[in-house]
């Protein structure tokens, strides 16, 4: 992307230029506007872990972290959601090669991971629900599942769209838009996973530890 | 969910035949006149075989300018509404003394004021702003559209859709009777089981999409999109203000949305956030919503500021005074609006050190803001001043808002806020502040970019009768609220017992009929010019011997805005080049590369009403269908990756070469 430097200063004669005559290539606007898109979504988990952070000691006599969190199930989850980070790593190293295949190759892992992620929140959840500890249940359950699953929603859609990427890498390679495009599902993968990592420590972790 | 229910339930969900108002004599002859109205035009716009025009010149429109002029209108029509609402009240508070109960049962004056304030600030004051920051902000920044031309398009949609969706609920069942910001628990599922809370929550979330993707957007292209040599310290200062706006925009509709997803859930899925017992806490939604709602007045006001800057700055013929402090003012404030929400409600009893941090903060609000005034005032000391309409607006706003500002500080001082609270004072201080801040600025940016969009000058007669109808109607209405909120009134009432009260009553809806003259003479004012436009035709392009980009370009401006990129070496950079000479580009022109329209916004932002209203009256199956079409239809639009074209050097040519035309008739 080409980029006009423009001396404002300096050679200033007495009359100054006042237009540009060649064409004028503002600088791509998509990186800021999806990080300003990410910064935006953090806000709704900010939302939610206050929210948590207010009620989540709100138990009404129901079951408490302790009594519900298996710490083992949500370690295997949480290393699936890493691995898939690193393998969208590999997958964005794969695409600055121009290796189109190796990129889908990649990119087809991180889906595993993270439909493998998706699996053992369901069945987590599945679990929960059945003991009797649905979202109904407490605030402390309430805003357990609520973050949780938002969370989980979040990775639902970036699956999805990292379907309809793998499709139009396949169709059309690795384009311009299309590497810009992964380029954004990169920062959102990323983006989900340092929010993971948050659940993790602050509602699963600092919760058992009562 | 699904046990027990018969087809018409699978089918029609909880909406029945007796959902239609049809006993409700003021919905049925509004919805017939509406329902006439509606068809007329549509008649019309048939008639003269304008769909075709209207579809790919306007509703699929990426052009920022068009999307900016959409917005207004939509503001406009809103505007209607929500005065239709405001006099009903004020006439039922003017007569529902003495045992009368007034022509509005609680159940409909509940809905009434419900909406008023909904409409108010989400669809005409939140449209207005963004109207205006689309269409001016990429011309006063020398670009040629905004960073995301389609985003823009989808969002005013959004915007649009939530619209649509609240006026739904006129017709089609009822609004929301919870105030405007649908305080849990009276908003919870147990004592709001109907549709109205739901009408409310929808038409908020996917209107709130629209408005926090267009923040985005306008970040983006205020950060981005800047003309070569235009510094942060060289933006015009209607820029500045957007771009605080913006930030606010992004860094509180989210938190709007996600309070609203909470209380979506306590409504839908029986989760206990909100809720009396098992351990929901009410004020948790009290203080979230005022985290988003607080900057969200900031939200209005800052554009409005912005837009003084503008106008004083330019009918006075100078700098404006201190346009540093007013840059550091305005980045304050947008910090500060962030440290005070719990202002709105001192009475929770947070303790005396809570509610005096808070009071501080609030106070020290109105610092930067008393800044801002001297510059003002500053700015028209030793000025020529020319007293065009805008001046007018300016004004009148200047002596408003000082008043407003006041009795704000006083609602700031913990101790007089637990008398004044939710007192018809309060009414009145917010009202003195969004009318004398934010709607005498948009009224004033109306008539000032008016010539820009549409090449003719609004007619100066009408201004003045609509300008002096709002300024007196807004004492005469207001003041009145003072005294009654002092002795202790309290807001949201629909009948009283003290008839010594009447007599404010009276005076106040006699002020809310000069509002409504003065709201006609407005319309007037926009039928008259539109009829007498070849008088007041202006073809200079700078009809008020402006300061800013805009004015550099022909009114209205071309499809590109600027045949080349503007070059900038001053804050009043177009005042900087008429100074040294700059001579307007004759020859030489290149094709432009703009982005092509698409229907993608409308279709999607239709699919959500349907989305909206299915999950309003719990119609499973079409909400899952509307939703999967809804995401279908995304993804499909990713499919299109060609989606500009180049304006070819001949029209830019043709274009350019009439406007020299029209330039040397004038000389």
């Amino acid at each position: 992307m080409s980029q006009t430097q423009v001396q404002s200063n300096g050679m200033e004669t007495e009359k100054p230029q006042f237009y540009l005559t060649e064409d004028h290539h503002p600088e791509g606007s998509t990186m800021l506007g999806f990080w300003l898109y990410l910064m935006s979504d953090c806000l709704i988990f900010a939302v939610l872990f206050a929210t948590h952070g207010v009620l989540g000691r709100n138990y009404a006599a129901g079951p408490s972290p302790a009594d519900l969190f298996d710490l083992p199930l949500v370690a295997i989850n949480t290393a699936m959601l890493l691995f898939s980070s690193i393998t969208y790593g590999f997958a964005m190293l794969q695409m600055e090669r121009g290796a189109k295949a190796e990129t889908l190759f990649w990119l087809g892992v991180t889906g595993v991971f993270g439909a493998a992620f998706l699996g053992l929140e369901l069945y987590e959840f599945n679990h929960l629900i059945h003991e009797g500890a649905g979202p109904t249940r407490s605030a402390f359950l309430s805003s357990f599942f609520t973050l949780v699953g938002t969370h989980g929603l979040h990775v639902t859609f970036g699956i999805i769209w990292l379907i309809t990427l793998m499709v139009q890498v396949g169709r059309y390679g690795l384009i311009p838009e299309n590497k810009r495009r992964l380029m954004c599902l990169s920062m959102f993968w990323h983006f989900l996973d340092v929010v993971w990592i948050g659940v993790f420590s602050f509602v699963y972790l600092m919760g058992v530890l009562g | 969910m699904f046990g027990n229910t018969t087809l018409t339930q699978f089918l029609f969900g909880r909406l029945t035949l007796e959902a239609i108002p049809y006993h409700e004599p003021i919905l049925v002859v509004t919805f017939i006149v509406v329902a006439l109205l509606g068809v007329a035009i549509l008649g019309l716009v048939t008639r003269y075989r304008l769909w075709g025009y209207l579809w790919s010149e306007w509703l699929t429109s990426v052009d920022h300018k068009k999307i900016g002029i959409m917005y207004i209108l939509l503001a406009i029509i809103m505007l209607l509404r929500g005065f239709a609402d405001a006099i009903m009240m004020r006439i039922q508070q003017a007569i529902a003394f003495n045992g009368n109960e007034g022509y509005l049962n609680p159940h409909h004056y509940d809905q009434i004021f419900t909406a008023h304030g909904v409409i108010m600030i989400f669809f005409v004051a939140m449209p207005f702003v963004t109207g205006f920051m689309n269409y001016v902000v990429p011309l006063q920044i020398g670009a040629r559209d905004v960073s995301f031309p389609f985003l823009n398009n989808f969002s005013f949609w959004m915007t649009t859709a939530g619209a649509v969706i609240i006026m739904m609920s006129l017709f089609v069942g009822e609004f929301a009777r919870t105030g405007w910001l649908a305080y849990p628990p009276l908003s919870g599922a147990d004592y709001s089981p109907g549709v109205g809370v739901d009408y409310y929550i929808w038409g908020l979330q996917v209107a709130g999409v629209g408005t926090t993707l267009s923040g985005i957007n306008l970040i983006a292209t205020i950060v981005k999109m800047r003309a070569p040599g235009m510094t942060f310290m060289k933006m015009p200062i209607f820029t500045w203000t957007s771009l605080c706006t913006n930030v606010l925009i992004v860094a509180t509709f989210p938190i709007l949305t996600a309070t609203l997803a909470l209380l979506s859930l306590d409504r839908y899925v029986g989760t206990n956030f909100f809720t009396n017992d098992l351990g929901g806490n009410p004020m948790m939604y009290i203080n979230l919503i005022w985290i988003w709602g607080h900057p969200e007045v900031y939200i209005l006001v800052l554009p409005a500021f912005g837009i003084f800057s503008e106008v004083v700055a330019t009918f006075s013929g100078k700098r404006l005074f201190g346009y540093a402090s007013m840059v550091y003012a305005t980045c304050v404030i947008m910090i500060l609006s962030y440290l005070v929400w719990l202002h709105h409600f001192f009475t929770m009893g947070a303790g005396a050190s809570v509610n005096a941090f808070f009071g501080i903060t609030t106070m020290i609000i109105s610092i930067p803001t008393g800044a801002k005034m001297f510059n003002w005032l500053f700015t028209m000391y030793r000025g020529r001043i020319r007293y065009e309409l805008p001046m007018y607006w300016t004004i009148g706003f200047m002596v408003t808002f000082v008043i407003g500002g006041m009795t704000g500080v006083m609602l700031a001082i913990p101790p007089a806020d637990f008398v004044l609270h939710n007192s018809l004072f309060l009414i009145a201080h917010f009202h003195n502040v969004i009318i004398g801040g934010v709607l005498f600025g948009l009224m004033a940016g109306v008539v000032y970019w008016w010539p820009k969009a549409f090449g003719y000058k609004l007619d100066r007669f009408w201004g003045l009768i609509s300008f002096w109808c709002w300024q007196i109607g807004f004492f005469v209405a207001f003041m009145p609220l003072y005294v009654l909120g002092l002795m202790g009134v309290t807001r949201r009432v629909n009948q009283f017992e003290d008839p010594s009260l009447q007599i404010w009553f009276v005076i106040a809806a006699i002020g809310a009929g000069i509002i409504a003259c003065g709201i006609g003479a407005f319309i007037i004012q926009l039928v008259v010019s539109f009829m007498r436009r070849d008088q007041l035709r202006e073809t200079s392009g700078d009809p008020w011997d402006g300061r800013t980009l805009e004015w550099s370009t022909s009114s209205p401006p071309p499809d590109y805005n600027f045949a080349f990129t503007p070059v900038v070496h001053d804050h009043d950079s177009w005042y900087d080049m008429k100074l040294r000479g700059y001579e307007r580009p004759l020859g030489g022109f290149k094709p432009i590369h703009m982005p092509k329209n698409t229907g993608t916004g409308i279709i999607l932002a239709v699919i959500s009403i349907v989305f909206a209203f299915a999950m309003i009256w719990y119609i499973w199956w079409l909400a899952a269908a509307s939703f999967i079409a809804m995401v279908a239809t995304a993804i499909g639009h990713t499919f299109n990756y060609n989606r500009d074209f180049h304006i070819p050097a001949e029209t830019v040519t043709a274009t350019e070469d009439a406007r020299s035309k029209l330039l040397a008739e004038r000389a």
